[in-house]
């Protein structure tokens, strides 16, 4: 079942359409992605999606609810963590825990969500006084608060330090096996491609690509690289007549190449004719990086 | 459906974080009576005064000193806050929350009022206390034009929030209109005290008309029809304008 749906959804600021047309659903218990460069217009889709902005042109539906017309049902299910907001400067990790929590019918018990989020110490701490990691951190365990059903997540990780990212994801994941589905907004891959199931791509407004994360990346042209120091000098001719073959490029003796299994299979077959020995030999699938800066240059 | 404008929870943290800001504490609450005993302790405020009706010009300080509090809050502290709700995305942060961002404004606005009405009570208590000034003989007149201000100051603080798009515009245009609000009100010459074209001008003022009519009410009379008249013309006019003008974000 599908607990998020947008069709055709549209939005221009100042005649320039920011979301331009752009449809997905979001089934329930998933992690969704959505995934693209600065200013594709990620926020502003998902700001139609809480409700904050009344798109132009499209539909938008949650948990088959307008976000706009029945606003307050919306909120609900829906729990938002926004790019950018801030509490009362004077306003305490618990107190806020405490306030939020009064917002919601059936409201999560805040202790051990702050403590999963490493906010047990910080309780008595004012905002104004928290790191960004801090605050970011608050604003999760805010959007958890309520119980929702669908949780929306605008930048997740940033300003988080390595460590407290990978307990955020940890974080994620445990909400999804509670049965909560997730809309995450992001433009870091490792993120997207440790945590989504599905990834909608947006460039400029529209989706480049939609897919599990593995589809993304086999969908690119080099999903597969190459690379080696041959024994003996190889002739270019040859290596550019691989078959599938998407990149090449020689430095300092080393070769490396991109492209399918198949030019992985032909690589080895000419090495092998010409009794070359490949040292050093590195074969690795391509990340979604990769796929992503495909995708998104494809469509530039 | 929708939730009711003023929440319990919303208004105690309200309450909470008016109590962590001493300059808002300080200037609203005890300034204007801190004002009233420093200006009651000069002999010469003390003696009865022909030109003022044969009071003494202690007696005209208290109306000035209850609205002082008022137009401080109303359009220093009040504004900032509520623009900087908006600019630091605190109300969309409670937009996506089944409580309406309007409810921390109501919250905010009604803690304002609260701190403004005690700061009026407290200069009546210390002008009767310290220096004999009469309590308002006609009490029920003197609350109907005290709420009246309130709630012109509390238009007026929205209005300057509501043109405001950054705190420190709220700053700027708050201190260009609290110069002009305390003269009206008669902080530098008594309302009794000013030339009668004057006072008649500064009566159409909203803290003129409100000055006038404590004094009238302090005196025993019911407030004039028009002071009042105006105090609510303003509130009216002032809340469209705040109601029109006002940006979620």
């Amino acid at each position: 079942m599908s607990v998020i749906e947008v069709s055709e959804l549209r939005k221009s600021y100042g005649g320039r359409a920011v979301v331009d047309g752009v449809s997905f659903a979001v089934e329930e218990g998933e992690i969704f992605g959505i995934l693209g460069p600065n200013g594709a217009g990620k926020t502003t889709t998902v700001e139609c999606v809480e409700g904050l902005r009344v798109p132009d042109a499209g539909r938008v539906r949650v948990t088959g609810l307008d976000p706009i017309a029945d606003h307050e049902q919306v909120t609900r299910v829906l729990g938002a963590q926004l790019q950018q907001s801030e509490l009362q400067a004077k306003l305490t990790v618990r107190e806020a825990l405490e306030l939020y929590a009064t917002f919601y019918p059936r409201p999560a018990d805040w202790r051990p969500l702050a403590e999963r989020l490493g906010l047990t110490e910080k309780l008595t701490t004012r905002f104004a006084k928290l790191s960004g990691g801090q605050k970011q951190r608050l604003f999760i365990a805010l959007a958890l608060v309520g119980n929702p059903r669908i949780v929306v997540l605008d930048e997740l990780t940033t300003g988080l330090d390595p460590r407290a990212r990978r307990d955020t994801w940890q974080l994620i994941e445990d909400v999804r096996a509670g049965g909560v589905t997730v809309l995450l907004v992001t433009h870091f891959m490792e993120e997207a491609q440790r945590l989504c199931d599905r990834i909608a791509v947006i460039d400029r407004g529209r989706i480049a690509a939609l897919d599990t994360p593995e589809g993304l990346i086999r969908r690119s042209a080099g999903a597969t690289v190459v690379s080696f120091l041959p024994s003996a000098p190889l002739d270019e001719r040859e290596l550019d007549a691989l078959p599938e073959l998407a990149s090449l490029a020689a430095k300092d003796g080393r070769i490396t190449l991109s492209g399918t299994d198949a030019t992985v299979n032909a690589v080895i077959t000419l090495l092998a004719r010409h009794h070359i020995t490949a040292h050093q030999l590195r074969v690795t699938d391509a990340t979604l990086d990769d796929a992503f800066l495909d995708l998104t240059e494809a469509t530039a | 459906m929708s939730s009711p404008a003023l929440d319990t929870a919303v208004l105690r943290t309200e309450v909470r974080l008016f109590r962590r800001e001493p300059g808002a504490i300080f200037w609203i609450l005890l300034f204007p009576t801190l004002l009233l005993v420093i200006l009651g302790s000069i002999p010469s405020f003390r003696e009865h005064d022909d030109s003022l009706g044969g009071l003494r010009l202690v007696d005209t300080y208290v109306p000035i000193a209850v609205l002082l509090g008022l137009i401080l809050g109303g359009v220093q502290a009040m504004p900032q806050t509520l623009t900087g709700y908006r600019e630091r995305g605190i109300l969309r942060r409670m937009s996506t929350t089944p409580i309406r961002p309007v409810t921390l404004l109501a919250a905010h606005m009604v803690v304002f009022a609260g701190a403004a009405l005690a700061s009026a009570l407290l200069s009546l208590l210390v002008g009767r206390l310290a220096f004999h000034v009469r309590l308002p003989e006609q009490p029920f007149g003197y609350v109907v034009a005290l709420v009246l201000a309130v709630l012109v100051a509390l238009s007026l603080g929205s209005v300057i929030s509501a043109l405001s798009r950054t705190t420190k515009i709220a700053g700027a245009l708050g201190s260009a209109v609290l110069f002009p609000m305390m003269f009206c009100a008669g902080l530098w010459v008594p309302v009794q005290a000013m030339p009668h074209l004057l006072a008649r001008i500064v009566g159409y003022t909203p803290f003129g008309a409100a000055a006038q009519a404590l004094d009238q009410a302090a005196a025993g009379h019911w407030p004039a029809l028009t002071h009042l008249g105006v105090l609510a013309g303003w509130t009216v006019l002032l809340t469209t304008v705040a109601a029109r003008r006002f940006r979620w974000e």
